[in-house]
């Protein structure tokens, strides 16, 4: 079931479309990584997909439903320029954060406490937010986004500000939010976490969506037919069909002519060297962003 | 609504808790009584009295300036006019001369006064008028009239004023005492609008610059937001008052104590004994709940009129900075009214008063000095309902504003821009 739905929505600033009659599927219970070069429309997107601007034109539905005003309170939202009151206390303000989201000053409590317990910030929550680190205020914002278990959680390059360890932390609280339930869609320009986490991608260029899939099968569409080889011995007669890319002693990289005949590589290997490893190697996520951005 | 609530709790609450709310809520009244009242206790306590040497080589003894409150005369006839003169105007702040002369009658022209600084318009005005008061008796003395009897036959009158209502019944009036309420009113208006409009602009620009406003308006409408602040700031004010009206009470509570209430009149001259005695008994005479009551009305209307606006001039910048080109251009009626108020003062019921008071980027300021005055129930509703109109449309238009500049960052927005914005949808 897709958990938003968005069918061509057009939103026009100063006549320049921003989106220009984009239409994207977000299944339940995976992590959508939402892609593209700046200004290609995905900040817009984001808030059209929050309520916060509503689109020219288009039409969109929450869970199979026309989308409507409360449906904001099953959707957590950590934008890219995110802060918070520097004079309020930590605790205070999740608080109030929860409760515009709809939850009652009891649920909200208990929720902090578990949150805080779990990521161990309990001690901060007395604590004034310019009191905090520019990493430990990071950590709040995404627990007083994640606080009030909405059904789609919408993170606007959630790793900026985090050391390695912290970032770690919240990939690994991202993936439990998932198998929890939750959908996600993710917003980054880091493509090794987008390898890491998602499931699904679509990407953006000019307000159009101009690739949308699984991450394997987009990968399997963008592949070229290379393989990767290791081996024991040396190679000796020239391979059929595929053209030599890198060869070193015990290892070689081979590329089809054609795909007909890819079938054909480990046979042709084996009868000369001994194989240690054998791969296709798939292009990566930014390979094919690079490429696709660049074909339009 | 439930948000809305929330939002105003918040607001109001952190406001509440800033030590500088506390210290503007002591600070204010003190700085407001320093306003009013230093100025003349200093004029009034002022110890240096004017110094003045005479050297007087008339022939007529009679004429002899007496020192006063003010001026100090020190006659030096024995001196030199030309030897002494220098010395004299560095001792003394002025040296006043009256040459030898034939008759009383040239005495008015011929008196000269030398200085090193120029001498002040009041200083001379009052030697001017002792002279005058002076050679006046001996000019009477000399046609044989007894001064005396022309003073008990002088007349100062008094007019008693009454303002007539509808059913035909006289309220005494007091000229003096609606001036001093009409411009203190306005005064406070203006202050207030200013002070919380200000307040309204900065927490704007403060959820900008901390980048928590993206947070907030995905759980609530930007109106919602714009509008909590709005009414939290106004409730800050209404709570400020109060705690203001209760210091004042506590304060008269205190001076009772200590001071004696009662003015000793006979130290006054028996005038200024009746005309102060007059103003209070008309204080008293006016409605000061019904004043109480409009001033509530005006100060929240046009608090709401350009509150929004400070608004939208706070979505549509990054810092204060940047707000300053847009605060000047919308603050103008209001410095335009304040100015005007002492016109409307000696005028309340003219044209320029009436279309003032019934603009409402104006009417706050100008109805509260008008109002003492009197006005006709029929205008202060048209005024109001205006008002109403007014701050309904300026949340319109600043909503639209509000909704889109809070998501601009580091641009700087000129009216071209803003005027776009107007048209954006949603």
């Amino acid at each position: 079931m897709n958990i938003i739905e968005i069918n061509h929505v057009i939103k026009e600033f100063e006549n320049k479309k921003a989106l220009d009659s984009i239409s994207l599927n977000v299944s339940e219970g995976r992590i959508f990584g939402l892609l593209g070069p700046n200004g290609a429309g995905k900040t817009t997107l984001i808030r059209i997909i929050n309520q916060i601007t509503a689109p020219d034109k288009g039409d969109i539905l929450f869970c199979g439903e026309r989308f409507k005003r409360q449906h904001i309170q099953n959707i957590g939202y950590l934008p890219e320029e995110r802060g918070l009151y520097k004079s309020m206390k930590v605790g205070e303000q999740c608080l109030y954060l929860a409760q515009l989201k709809g939850l009652s000053k009891n649920e909200a409590k208990q929720k902090i406490y578990h949150w805080f317990k779990k990521l161990d910030m309990l001690d901060w929550l007395n604590k004034k937010v310019e009191e905090l680190s520019k990493g430990m205020a990071q950590k709040v914002q995404f627990v007083s986004t994640v606080l009030h278990q909405p059904k789609l959680i919408i993170l606007d390059e959630p790793f900026t500000g985090f050391d390695p360890i912290n970032s770690e932390i919240i990939k690994n609280e991202i993936i439990l939010l998932k198998k929890s339930g939750s959908t996600i869609i993710l917003s980054t320009h880091r493509m090794e976490s987008v390898e890491e986490l998602c499931d699904d991608i679509a990407l953006i260029n000019s307000g159009k969506c101009i690739l949308e899939g699984s991450v394997n099968e987009i990968k399997n569409n963008f592949k070229e037919h290379i393989f990767e080889v290791k081996f024991e011995g040396t190679l000796q007669n020239e391979i059929q069909h595929f053209d030599t890319l890198v060869i070193e002693s015990g290892y070689g990289i081979f590329k089809a002519k054609n795909k007909e005949n890819t079938h054909t590589l480990l046979k042709q290997v084996v009868e000369q060297v001994n194989v240690t490893s054998f791969n296709e190697k798939l292009p990566t996520i930014n390979d094919v962003f690079i490429q696709s951005v660049n074909n339009e | 609504m439930n948000k809305l609530f929330l939002i105003i709790k918040r607001e109001y609450l952190s406001r509440l808790r800033k030590k500088s709310f506390i210290i503007m809520t002591l600070l204010t009244p003190l700085f407001m009584i320093g306003v009013f009242v230093v100025p003349i206790l200093l004029a009034s306590t002022s110890e240096d009295k004017t110094t003045i040497a005479i050297i007087d080589n008339n022939k007529f003894n009679e004429f002899r300036l007496t020192s006063n409150l003010n001026l100090e005369y020190t006659y030096l006839n024995e001196l030199n006019l030309e030897q002494h003169k220098t010395t004299l105007i560095e001792t003394y702040d002025f040296l006043l001369h009256i040459p030898e002369i034939d008759s009383i009658q040239q005495i008015e022209s011929s008196i000269e006064i030398y200085s090193i600084n120029q001498m002040s318009l009041s200083t001379k005005q009052n030697i001017e008028n002792q002279i005058d008061k002076k050679l006046t008796n001996m000019y009477l003395l000399q046609s044989g009239i007894n001064p005396d009897q022309i003073k008990k036959s002088q007349s100062k009158s008094r007019i008693k004023t009454y303002v007539v209502d509808e059913q035909g019944e006289n309220t005494k009036g007091n000229s003096e005492a609606s001036f001093g309420i009409g411009l203190v009113g306005g005064f406070l208006i203006y202050i207030f609008i200013f002070m919380y409009g200000t307040m309204v602009m900065r927490s704007v620009i403060e959820e900008k610059t901390n980048r928590i406003v993206e947070i907030i308006i995905s759980s609530v409408k930007p109106f919602e937001l714009m509008l909590g602040k709005i009414i939290s700031v106004a409730l800050v004010g209404l709570s400020q008052f109060a705690m203001w009206i209760i210091l004042g009470f506590v304060f008269l509570l205190i001076a009772n104590g200590f001071i004696p209430l009662d003015i000793d009149v006979t130290n006054l001259n028996t005038n200024e004994a009746v005309l102060s005695s007059e103003i209070g008994s008309s204080l008293i005479a006016l409605p000061i709940k019904s004043l109480i009551f409009v001033f509530l009305v005006y100060f929240l209307g046009g608090y709401l009129l350009y509150g929004s606006l400070f608004a939208a001039i706070g979505s549509a910048s990054d810092q204060e900075t940047d707000s300053q080109q847009f605060i000047i251009p919308i603050t103008m009626p209001l410095i335009v009214s304040f100015v005007l108020v002492q016109v409307v003062i000696d005028n309340p019921h003219g044209a320029l008063a009436y279309w003032l008071s019934m603009i409402p980027f104006t009417s706050p300021i100008i109805m509260i000095a008008r109002i003492p005055f009197g006005v006709p129930i029929h205008e202060l509703l048209l005024s109001i309902s205006l008002l109403i109109g007014g701050f309904l449309l300026t949340t319109w238009l600043a909503a639209k504003i509000y909704r889109v500049g809070i998501l601009m960052y580091g641009k700087k927005i000129s009216y071209k821009e803003l005027l776009k914005w107007l048209k954006y949808k949603d």
